[in-house]
């Protein structure tokens, strides 16, 4: 009965997603109609299901459903898998009646804007990932609601894709969130070979089980830990990822009311929630858990306290109350934490929805009650103490520089470094050497030779330095595209040389990125012979030209850079479990090649299709906005 | 400035053109209409728009495509395009008329502004920008803020730069990365022309570079220099001028390029740059920009032809209403216009008036607990009088979900887990049952409607305001008031002064909805004020020695139109006698019956609403709108306004505007030497002018000259909008409110004989500079001739145009109920 009730849940997002794509963009209140209907209708059975699953003879028994298998072998296999628990039961409800409410406001709201149906497009997919994220049963499953999570923020936040700013933080705010991936991506590498399968989170639950494997290998389990914290860190805006979050306020009020101040900034706490049991036992994360929280709500309320824009105010106060959640998840209050998100996640909301509102409020306020001089400040702090807290938290505790030096200088400048591949080396020295490759694999196989370690580092590291340059490229548009595709090419020779990777495995992984990568070559041929100009210096928006184009070009990267949309996706998680649990090297940088490959993609459909229009022969916004 | 050798820096002259060019807009509670390109007015309009597309970029006309658009559509007709081409290329009408409508025209500009310090990125791959913007808008923001931050700055009481070096001296952190540049800052070594050296070298660039730099953040410079001019626009003062910025914004450049470049690195103008043309260059006129501009005139007199035709379809019947049941003064906005006409409509005896809404009566006003005053009279002019609220009942409630603690980590946790519940619940009723909150900004909060005003004054002063008016100064406003409108006999039993205010809630912009002539402020008190004074027994004796006899029996009752809600409130009716009470009662059925059908009137615009329902029914939903958190356009404004008409009330009686007029009561035959005209104009050319450009440029560029969509707006300091937390100041009206609008200049029509109205607009010469420089029309009806005449080339000559007879309306109501688009004038079967 619940597992029916579930499916009928999961498919419905995904029902008003594709149903969304196809109301005509001039039918404003057939879309909004659609969408508040049937989020509301949905959120009606949320409601339900937490009733049938509370009242239930087994009283709120933790569900499981293991779903489709979507790949087997026979020491690994990759199935959907789907669970229900009081976690799940709070962030859906909040979800879904939040979402209601604010398809409802944007109906309104958003009426005569450009990209009206687009709005609710993205909503509908950001519901879709939610849902999926939230009901998830395994970390693979999860994973694929986080990527769609990603992506409809990105969308969301370049809404207002003809202006610089927008587009500039939705790259950065993304930027941030593929770091993320790199901690799940890892950890569902490292849990595999911790339990030889993909492991349901309802098994975690069963805690001898995981104490028992957790003490054997607890090196293992604090890297697990910490690489599931990172993710949860970058999702949830905590120290040191914190300064994304008011920046990603950058489309339509209800859009950063549901997004950034209540439902997907919780992500965070919500994937600790979702592994608690795998913490439970581990002390040690559990203190580091704790003091990182209390850290971030110490820094980030310094920060709320000098912000003079209602947003980021209400951002960074945000963040500090996601601070003690995580304090309160590691002290074992889960119940707390669970109330804290709710509250925290209305409210935030609330706040934003009335923020344009504080300036008539507060004007009037100040009119009747103002005081000439209370320089609210810690009064025990001598004043050259207070004056530096007060420039170091103007100045965001330099998080945005440090993010900056330390995650993506290094990897642009190490692109640099190879500045001097061309074009013309992918035909020339490239694709020999991916021939040559292939020979020699086969010419290893068939001597029946033991697989090369050294082999498979040297391939991977030749793919990463490709993504690096294309991640660094300037100009050239076909050689930044190639170089992710070949990357994968060069990931899937590395892997081949490092286990038995079967053609099968090869075949899933690289046959939807090949004809992504076509596709995309194809693209950006036609676009090229309209505007030869077009380059990777600064954003370009051809979008406003050439919107289907931009629309082709973003599916294709995304297929190309193993977003759930093609069998890649799977493949990249076969690659991992032919990684062995102590190739630490081989593993990290393979991890790193998939982040670059994702925003190098996005790098490049935002240079190209987004951000102020190149021609100005119509309303081109200041770069300032 | 010129790129030679000859010209020097001269930094005052540099100051004082920045400040002339950068955009004027006060501190959000003091929105007040301006033209956005004030700085070109002394150009002719043509050339003004050409000048600021060349320099700056902006666009300035609609896309021709629009242009065509509106041709297909009927709106601008063919005749007209072919007279004016006629006119203006007698040889030629067929090229031009081929390039109008179909010829593929390039409408990319290139504008000059950003060149010369872009070369920073051009030369060594530095974006200045990107990196010494946020921190400066941050700091900026921090220090003007009016009450956002917890913290407020710590050494807001000295001068920008003094606080930002005490904070220097005084602290561990720093806002500079090199040390060398952080001393320097905090002992004052470089003046602004020692910076300028550094960075760019060579001195006939300082100028041009200062414009880049300064227009590359317009909004926030231009905020600036509008807090320097006048600083009690910040109730919570601050000494910032724009000199002061632009030091600081140096300095920022200074240790951004030596921590890239090095502590010797090469200036600007050292470097082998590219010929650039100067700024103040003369301008070329661009094909497209010709293009546009006949479509411009084309439009213009598609759409004034229409109207001169209905008003000279009146012009025969001058007379006023006898025995006028009551009559009722508005304010000359163009949101009354069709009030106006309905009460008219439900009470054909009954007479209206225009004139500006602080109804001649200028002072400040400080409501009771009130710890500031706020000016009620147009923005330009200083009142010495100060009038008090006291007593009174009105309760300011509060709301937590704007308590900033709720950000701070103690209390912001024991709020999340109580009030974030209540949050959700009231976000619940926000949504499907709007109602007045907190958060609603209305015109009735402006005044305690049971309070007292010290209107009398009783020999007492305050901060050297003198508190209330003497009887002879009542009398002058009086008279003064009366006078201008041309009423000054046949008073009925009562006599309404309707001010107005809006309400609207999330919106920003509030103020911009008020009234324009009580500084963005609701009129209420001014209303209430001037009643009081020709109520009085002792200035009425004082008017009649004047010649002006008001009947013991006519009573004045001042009111407050909610143009948002189309609501009214009356003040001080308890003082009216059983009779008067009477009458008003049945007068007060007649203003409810007019709203109602001004409501409807307005909901033909908001197309998610049904004008087919029933009135009330409408007229609900139009309130509701005023109190919707998901309501962006609560009014539409003064959106489409286009006319303004000077002159008595029956060259507009029983003709629809559509809402797009100011209209001005004005009685030629008592001025004969211009005197109450001069005062009209004197005020009505940069209201109207200023409310009508801008509302123009906004709409012609809206993301240069306007604010762009208020959707994604965020509030910054309580001064002003950005988006996001990183933009620029966001300066001019946002979309929604300028979406409607036809971008047409305003034309002036005036009641009075051309020599004495030649006389009038050059007797001030900002005054005449709006008329000479073509950036209003006015076209003046000769009281004995009858006769149109246009203001041309510094004199008038007889207005000839194709006239076409004016449409007739039957039904009004079925018209207003079906259509959304803007719609031609029209006469009203009487």
């Amino acid at each position: 009965m619940i597992s029916n009730f579930i499916h009928l849940i999961l498919i419905l997002p995904l029902i008003g997603f594709l149903g969304s794509l196809l109301i005509p963009e001039k039918k404003e209140n057939l879309m909004s109609g659609w969408s508040f209907g049937l989020v509301g209708f949905h959120a009606l059975l949320l409601i339900s299901l937490a009733f049938l699953w509370f009242f239930q003879q087994d009283r709120m028994a933790d569900e499981n459903i293991r779903d489709w298998v979507l790949y087997k072998t026979d020491k690994y296999e990759f199935f959907l898998d789907f669970c229900y628990d009081r976690v799940t039961a709070v962030y859906s409800i909040i979800g879904g009646i939040l979402t209601f409410l604010i398809t409802v406001y944007s109906r309104y709201y958003l009426h005569r804007e450009k990209g009206y149906k687009r709005f609710f497009n993205t909503v509908w997919f950001f519901y879709l990932g939610y849902h999926w994220t939230v009901f998830s049963g395994n970390l693979e499953t999860l994973f694929v609601g986080w990527e769609v999570l990603g992506i409809s923020s990105f969308l969301l936040i370049s809404f207002y894709r003809e202006r610089y700013l927008p587009v500039k933080n939705a790259v950065r705010v993304f930027s941030t969130y593929r770091i993320g991936d790199v901690g799940l991506i890892l950890a569902m590498w490292l849990m595999h070979h911790l339990w030889n399968e993909n492991i349901t989170f309802l098994k975690l639950k069963n805690l001898e089980l995981v104490h028992d494997h957790i003490s054997q290998h607890s090196l293992v389990g604090v890297v697990i830990a910490l690489m599931i914290l990172l993710s949860a860190y970058a999702k949830s805006a905590q120290f040191p990822f914190s300064s994304w979050l008011p920046r990603a306020m950058e489309g339509p009020t209800p859009s950063s009311a549901i997004f950034y101040g209540s439902l997907s900034v919780h992500f965070g706490v919500f994937l600790v929630l979702r592994t608690y049991p795998f913490f439970e036992n581990q002390i040690s994360v559990r203190i580091f858990m704790g003091i990182v929280g209390l850290a971030t709500a110490f820094i980030a309320t310094n920060i709320a306290r000098v912000q003079s824009s209602v947003k980021s105010q209400i951002a960074y106060g945000s963040i500090a109350q996601i601070g003690l959640m995580f304090t309160e998840i590691s002290l074992g209050w889960i119940d707390l934490a669970l109330i804290h998100f709710a509250g925290n996640a209305f409210l935030r909301t609330y706040q934003l929805l009335v923020s344009p509102s504080v300036a008539s409020y507060l004007i009037r306020e100040q009119f009747y009650n103002f005081q000439p001089q209370p320089h609210n400040r810690i009064h025990w702090l001598p004043q050259k103490w207070m004056n530096s807290l007060y420039i170091l938290s103007l100045k965001e505790w330099n998080l945005e520089v440090i993010n900056f030096h330390l995650f993506w200088n290094p990897l642009k400048q190490g692109g640099r470094l190879f500045k001097f591949v061309r074009e013309r080396h992918i035909w020339y020295v490239f694709t020999p050497i991916l021939i040559s490759g292939i020979g020699l694999l086969l010419y290893f196989q068939s001597h029946g030779m033991e697989h090369s370690t050294i082999l498979s580092i040297a391939f991977a590291l030749l793919g990463m330095i490709m993504v690096m340059r294309s991640f660094a490229e300037k100009n050239n548009i076909r050689l930044a595209w190639w170089m992710i595709a070949y990357n994968h090419a060069f990931i899937a020779l590395a892997v081949s040389f490092n286990e038995h990777f079967t053609y099968k495995h090869n075949i899933l992984y690289l046959s939807g990125l090949t004809i992504a990568a076509i596709i995309g070559n194809f693209i950006i041929s036609k676009l090229k012979r309209n505007e030869p100009k077009i380059h990777l210096g600064y954003f370009q928006g051809h979008v406003y030209e050439y919107p289907k184009l931009a629309l082709g070009f973003l599916i294709a990267g995304l297929a190309l850079t193993g977003f759930p949309i093609t069998p890649t996706f799977i493949g990249e998680d076969l690659i991992f479990s032919h990684i062995h649990e102590d190739q630490w090297l081989l593993a990290g940088i393979i991890s790193i090649s998939f982040i670059l490959d994702g925003l190098s993609m996005i790098r490049i459909y935002s240079r190209v299709f987004l951000g102020p229009h190149d021609k100005n022969y119509h309303e081109v916004a200041f770069r300032s906005s | 400035m010129s790129h030679t050798e000859s010209t020097h820096f001269h930094w005052e002259h540099t100051l004082h053109e920045l400040k002339h060019y950068l955009p004027d807009q006060a501190p959000l509670k003091d929105f007040i209409h301006h033209n956005t390109l004030h700085g070109f007015q002394s150009n002719v309009f043509f050339n003004a728009l050409q000048k600021a597309t060349s320099i700056f970029g902006y666009r300035t006309l609609l896309p021709i495509a629009e242009f065509r658009n509106k041709y297909h559509d009927g709106k601008i007709q063919k005749e007209i395009i072919l007279e004016v081409l006629q006119d203006q290329y007698p040889n030629q009408v067929d090229f031009w008329f081929e390039e109008m409508v179909s010829a593929p025209i390039n409408e990319e500009i290139n504008e000059r502004i950003g060149d010369l310090r872009h070369q920073w990125m051009v030369q060594t791959g530095i974006d200045l920008d990107s990196i010494v913007q946020p921190m400066l808008f941050r700091i900026l923001c921090s220090y003007l803020d009016q009450g956002i931050s917890l913290w407020r700055f710590p050494e807001k009481d000295l001068s920008f730069l003094d606080a930002l070096r005490k904070m220097e001296e005084n602290s561990n952190a720093s806002f500079f990365t090199i040390k060398s540049v952080r001393e320097s800052f905090i002992k004052q070594e470089y003046t602004l022309t020692d910076l300028l050296r550094k960075l760019v070298g060579n001195e006939t660039l300082f100028e041009h570079y200062l414009f880049d730099q300064q227009f590359a953040h317009q909004g926030w410079s231009g905020m600036v220099s509008n807090i320097e001019n006048q600083p009690q626009s910040l109730l919570d003062g601050r000494k910032i001028s724009l000199e002061d910025v632009i030091i600081f914004e140096l300095y920022l450049e200074l240790d951004t390029l030596t921590r890239k470049l090095g502590t010797d690195f090469k200036p600007l103008g050292r470097y082998s740059l590219p010929k650039l043309p100067a700024l103040f260059d003369p301008c070329q006129s661009e094909h497209a920009q010709r293009v546009a501009e006949l479509w411009q005139i084309c439009f213009e007199k598609s759409f004034y032809s229409g109207v001169l035709s209905a008003v000279k379809s009146k012009i025969s019947n001058t007379n006023r209403v006898k025995n006028a049941s009551f009559q009722a003064v508005f304010c000359i906005d163009d949101r009354e216009c069709s009030i106006r006409r309905y009460v008219e409509k439900n009470d054909p005896s009954a007479e209206t008036w225009g004139t500006p809404g602080f109804f001649g009566v200028a002072f400040y006003y400080q409501p009771e607990g009130g710890k500031f005053k706020t000016k009620l009279c147009p923005a330009p002019v200083f009142p010495n009088h100060l009038i008090k609220a006291i007593g009174g009942n009105q309760i300011r409630k509060k709301d937590l979900h704007f308590n900033q603690q709720t950000h701070s980590l103690i209390p912001g946790f024991l709020i999340t887990q109580t009030l974030g519940f209540w949050s959700a619940i009231k976000l619940f009723f926000q949504i499907f049952r709007p109602t007045m909150s907190p958060a609603t900004s209305t015109s009735l909060q402006h005044m305690d409607q049971g309070s007292d005003l010290t209107i009398e004054f009783k020999g007492q002063f305050q901060d050297d305001l003198q508190i209330g008016f003497t009887i002879n100064e009542m009398a002058d406003r009086v008279e003064g008031l009366l006078k201008s409108m041309g009423f000054i006999d046949q008073f009925a039993p009562l006599v309404y002064l309707v001010s107005h205010g809006s309400s609207s809630v999330n919106n920003p912009h509030f103020s911009a909805y008020d009234c324009g002539a009580c500084s963005g402020r609701p009129g209420s008190v001014n209303a209430r004020v001037i009643c009081h004074m020709a109520n009085h027994p002792e200035v009425r004796s004082l008017l009649h020695q004047r010649g002006i006899d008001i009947p013991e029996t006519t009573r004045f009752v001042g009111a407050l139109h909610d143009t948002t809600r189309d609501e009214m409130v009356f003040y001080d009716e308890k003082l009216l006698d059983s009779y008067q009470t009477e009458l008003h009662v049945k007068n007060k059925e007649t203003f409810s019956k007019s709203l109602e059908d001004n409501a409807l009137e307005r909901s033909r615009r908001f197309v998610l609403l049904d004008s087919e329902n029933k009135k009330s029914v409408v007229h609900q939903r139009v309130r509701n709108r005023s109190v919707s958190l998901f309501e962006p356009r609560p009014e539409l404004n003064h959106a489409t306004n286009s006319l303004c008409i000077i002159g008595s009330r029956s060259l507009t009686r029983g003709v629809f505007l559509d809402r797009r007029s100011f209209l001005n009561s004005y009685d030629p035959s008592i001025d004969p030497q211009g005197d109450l005209l001069f005062g009209i104009v004197k005020a009505a050319a940069p209201v109207c002018g200023g409310i009508n450009l801008e509302y123009f440029f906004s709409r012609v560029d809206n993301q240069r000259l306007g604010a762009g969509s208020k959707l994604p707006h965020n509030v910054m300091g309580l001064i002003g909008v950005a988006n996001g937390i990183d933009g620029d100041l966001r300066p001019g009206l946002p979309s929604q409110m300028i979406e409607v609008h036809d971008p047409l200049r305003l034309l002036m029509i005036i009641e009075q004989e051309p020599s004495i109205v030649l006389s009038v607009i050059q007797r001030a010469s900002e005054t005449y500079e709006w008329f000479k420089n073509e950036w209003i029309h006015l076209v003046v009806i000769s009281p004995s001739s009858k006769e149109f005449y246009q203001f041309k080339n510094h004199t008038f000559e007889v207005l000839q145009w194709a006239e076409q007879p004016p449409v007739i309306v039957q039904h009004l109501q079925k018209i207003v109920t079906t259509e959304h688009d803007n719609l031609p004038v029209m006469l009203l079967e009487s």
